[in-house]
Parts: C-alpha cells; sequence; structure tokens
C-alpha cells in the first residue's frame, strides 16, 4: 500500500506510511495511558484507528445505532465572528431550523460571566424572546474566565507578578478571592437567565482555563445553582485534559484539585450537580492526527467509563483530535467525531 | 431537530441520563423503536402527529413555545419556560 494522506496538528497535509501512522498510535496512547495513569488503548482499537486513516473516503460517520446528540459552545458568536449581521435571536432560528441542531445555546460576544453580568438586563430579554419562538433545548453559555478578576482587569492583585518574586502565600489568597469573586458572577448570572428568562441550562465553557481555582470557582457555582434549581441542566466543558495546579492545594469536596485528569474530573462534575461534562483534549500542533487522535481517545474513553452523567467530549478546533485551524478539513474532523463516538462511547459531542 | 435529537437532549440535560437510556426514554414515551429515533422521515410524521415542531413546519403545526408545551407532556417533564409561560399567563404577576 502506498502512502496515506492525512494531517499534522496544526491541519497542514503530510503523507504517512501505514506503519508510521501504527507507531504514532502506539506512541500516543502509552503516552496519554502513562500520564493519566489509565489504560491505554487495545490491539483492536489500534487496528480500528489505523483503518479509520487508510480509509479514502473524505468523509466517514458512525454506525447506526451509535448517534449522539450535539452542544455547543458560544454558539451565538460562530455567526457573529462570520460577519453576519443578523440578531441573536435570528441565531438561534438559524441553527434551529436551517442547521437542524439539537440543542441551542445563547451567548454575549464577549464569552465570560464576569462581562455577562453587567449586560445581563439586555441578554434577558432575548433568551425570553428565544424561548418562545424555538423548541430546541437552550443554554446560557460563557466562560468561568478566573483572570479576569486580576489587576489590570479586575480588583484582585495579580497572582501572575507575584509568582515570580516568591510570594506564594499572596498567590494562593489571590487566586482564592478571584474563585469567590467569580463564584458570585457565575450563579448571578445563571439564576437571571434561568429562573428569571426561561432557559433550559446553563453551559460552563472552557473551564479550568486558570488552573485549579477556576475549576474551584466552576464546581461551587455548580453545586449552588444546583441545589437552588434542582431541574437546571448544567453542562461542564473543560478547558485541557489536566488541570494546572497555579494555586496547587486548593481542594473540592476534599480532593486536591491540581493535576486531576477527566476520568476524576468527571467525579467532581457530578458531585457538584453537573448533568453533561465536557472532557477536552489538546491538540499538539507539531504531531500527527493520528498521535493526537490515539491520545485524545485514552483520555476521554477512561472519562467516559467513570462517568455515570453523559459525556460530550469537545471536539473542535484545537480540541479532541481535530486540527488547530479555524476551518477544520471534514476529513479530520469526521474520522475525530466517528473514533470519539464509537470508541469511548460518547452521549454527545 | 432534524429527528428527534432534541428530545434525547432534553433528557440528557434534565435527568442526566446517559445516551442508550435517553434514547430508549424517548422511544418508550413517543411509542417507536428506538431505531426511528434518527430517522427523518419517521420522525416528520411523528412530530407533526404529536404537534411536537418540526424542523420545516407546516401551516398550523405547532411551534415555538406551542410545542414545547406538548413535549413536556408526551416527556413527561417539567420545562422551564413552559412553567414560566404558565404563572405568566395564568396567575397574577407579582415580582
Amino acid at each position: 500500500m502506498g502512502k496515506i494522506l492525512t494531517r499534522m496538528g496544526d491541519g497542514s497535509r503530510v503523507e504517512m506510511t501505514a506503519a508510521e501512522i501504527q507507531q504514532d498510535l502506539e506512541a500516543a496512547a502509552q503516552d496519554a495511558a502513562e500520564r493519566a495513569n489509565v489504560p491505554s488503548l487495545t490491539d483492536d482499537e489500534i487496528k480500528y484507528l489505523l483503518d479509520l486513516y487508510k480509509c479514502k473516503d473524505r468523509v466517514v460517520g458512525v454506525e447506526e445505532g451509535k448517534e449522539c446528540c450535539l452542544t455547543y459552545d458560544n454558539m451565538t458568536s460562530k455567526i457573529k465572528r462570520a460577519h453576519i449581521p443578523i440578531s441573536k435571536i435570528q441565531q438561534l432560528l438559524l441553527f434551529e431550523r436551517g442547521l437542524g441542531a439539537d440543542t441551542l445555546e445563547l451567548a454575549h460576544i464577549d464569552y465570560s460571566f464576569k462581562q455577562c453580568k453587567h449586560v445581563v438586563q439586555y441578554e434577558k430579554p432575548n433568551m425570553e424572546q428565544a424561548v418562545l419562538q424555538t423548541i430546541a433545548p437552550i443554554f446560557y453559555g460563557s466562560m468561568p474566565n478566573l483572570g479576569l478578576y486580576s489587576v489590570p482587569d479586575g480588583p484582585v492583585a495579580n497572582p501572575g507578578d507575584m509568582l515570580p518574586l516568591g510570594k506564594i502565600e499572596e498567590s494562593k489568597e489571590a487566586f482564592e478571592q478571584m474563585a469567590e469573586y467569580a463564584i458570585k458572577d457565575m450563579v448571578y448570572v445563571g439564576s437571571e437567565l434561568y429562573e428569571k428568562a426561561g432557559a433550559d441550562g446553563i453551559n460552563f465553557d472552557t473551564t479550568a482555563a486558570a488552573g485549579d481555582a477556576e475549576f474551584y470557582a466552576a464546581l461551587k457555582a455548580a453545586e449552588i445553582l444546583h441545589d437552588k434549581y434542582p431541574d437546571m441542566g448544567i453542562e461542564m466543558g473543560m478547558s485541557g485534559e489536566f488541570i494546572l495546579g497555579l494555586h496547587s492545594e486548593i481542594e473540592y469536596n476534599g480532593v486536591r484539585l491540581a493535576g486531576l485528569y477527566p476520568q476524576d474530573q468527571v467525579k467532581l462534575a457530578e458531585q457538584a450537580g453537573v448533568t453533561i461534562f465536557g472532557p477536552a483534549i489538546n491538540i499538539g500542533t507539531n504531531e500527527s492526527l493520528p498521535w493526537n487522535l490515539a491520545r485524545s481517545i485514552v483520555f476521554t474513553k477512561a472519562c467516559s467509563e467513570a462517568a455515570e452523567i453523559p459525556i460530550h467530549a469537545n471536539l473542535g478546533m484545537g480540541v479532541g483530535g481535530v486540527p488547530l485551524t479555524l476551518t477544520p478539513p471534514l476529513d479530520a474532523l469526521s474520522r475525530a467525531s466517528k473514533a470519539h463516538v464509537e470508541l469511548c462511547r460518547l452521549d454527545g459531542l | 431537530m432534524r429527528a428527534a435529537g432534541d428530545l434525547v437532549a432534553r433528557m440528557q440535560m434534565t435527568r442526566g441520563m446517559r445516551i442508550q437510556e435517553a434514547k430508549a426514554y424517548v422511544a418508550d414515551r413517543l411509542s417507536i423503536a428506538v431505531s426511528e429515533l434518527t430517522d427523518p422521515v419517521i420522525m416528520t410524521e411523528v412530530r407533526e402527529d404529536l404537534q411536537i415542531g418540526a424542523l420545516t413546519p407546516l401551516p398550523e403545526c405547532a411551534k415555538g413555545i406551542e410545542a414545547k408545551f406538548r413535549i413536556a407532556d408526551v416527556l413527561g417533564i417539567d420545562i422551564n419556560c413552559v412553567q414560566r409561560f404558565k404563572t405568566k399567563t395564568t396567575h397574577q404577576f407579582r415580582r
């Protein structure tokens, strides 16, 4: 067999032999398994992935019976980003009836809860009107984005300035203060959109981008919202496979958050009342897509097996074995989607 | 929305059901087979019959909140905006 056309993590095209692909699949699976202390891929799973890359079909899909639901992040900003001048309510109608979306998500263009707080009185009428006109369940989505709570964007001293000076305790206190501000904003925005505007749920997107203190803040906010509104749908999508220990000692329900991998992250999300969890596995742009896909599947499969709630893995530009490009190639996107759903038994993407 | 994805997603969101459980629940409530949930031809007929909204709703078909009233009834769940609609329209609104 000749060379197989695939891509690198940055989307650029590359030709590889079957042996080279198999080598990348095995190496990445082993690497991920060792990092997260979870099982690697079986020989059958490696063969499945190799066959997926040998297949010359431009687009592939899941087997009948394995179809799953789709949730979205930053949905209404996608249309805005393309500079199509239509309202957010029109965008939601377009996603629902033009594109057949299973779920909808209203979002503010500045996709952080802190920024949404300022415009919540303008977001509520959008949600109020959207729920009258749409049929699919609708989230209000945003990011915890803890970084916005430190100087120069927020009121708290910046841990990034203090850590190089060796002010470890002061940095930890700053992270804890930032978390408290973030929790307050997330609960406020979530409550307003759910209780007063009729949303079906809240989506915490790109969670833990600022590390363990941000993960703590999102878990606490989810816990408070779940206690207030037991029927609220709460989705938590992550920012990466590994919780960065920028605080390093912060805990949730007695579990230290720094260094957790998806199979442990989801257990805490369940305890907090999250109803859909989205692991996010970052792309290595200088590695091949087979390498990236195998790595992502090892982490995601362990998460799905540990979970009792639905798992909607993040598959998009730069995560889940999809290249880091603005326009993901369908050959890559469809292969990553099929492999994740079938090997990880996912509930959605 | 092309078939039954929104209905299955509702059970995932509100009840935390995993995909196979959610599909089985929805299929049972619609009195169809699980394999029919993803067939847009069958589901368009089912959705029109049950008045639970469709991708291309014909005149006189339930739309928007009307369809969600029916979905809440068919799936046996509370939908937040449906409850809110009832409160706003059947009780004196108090802040």
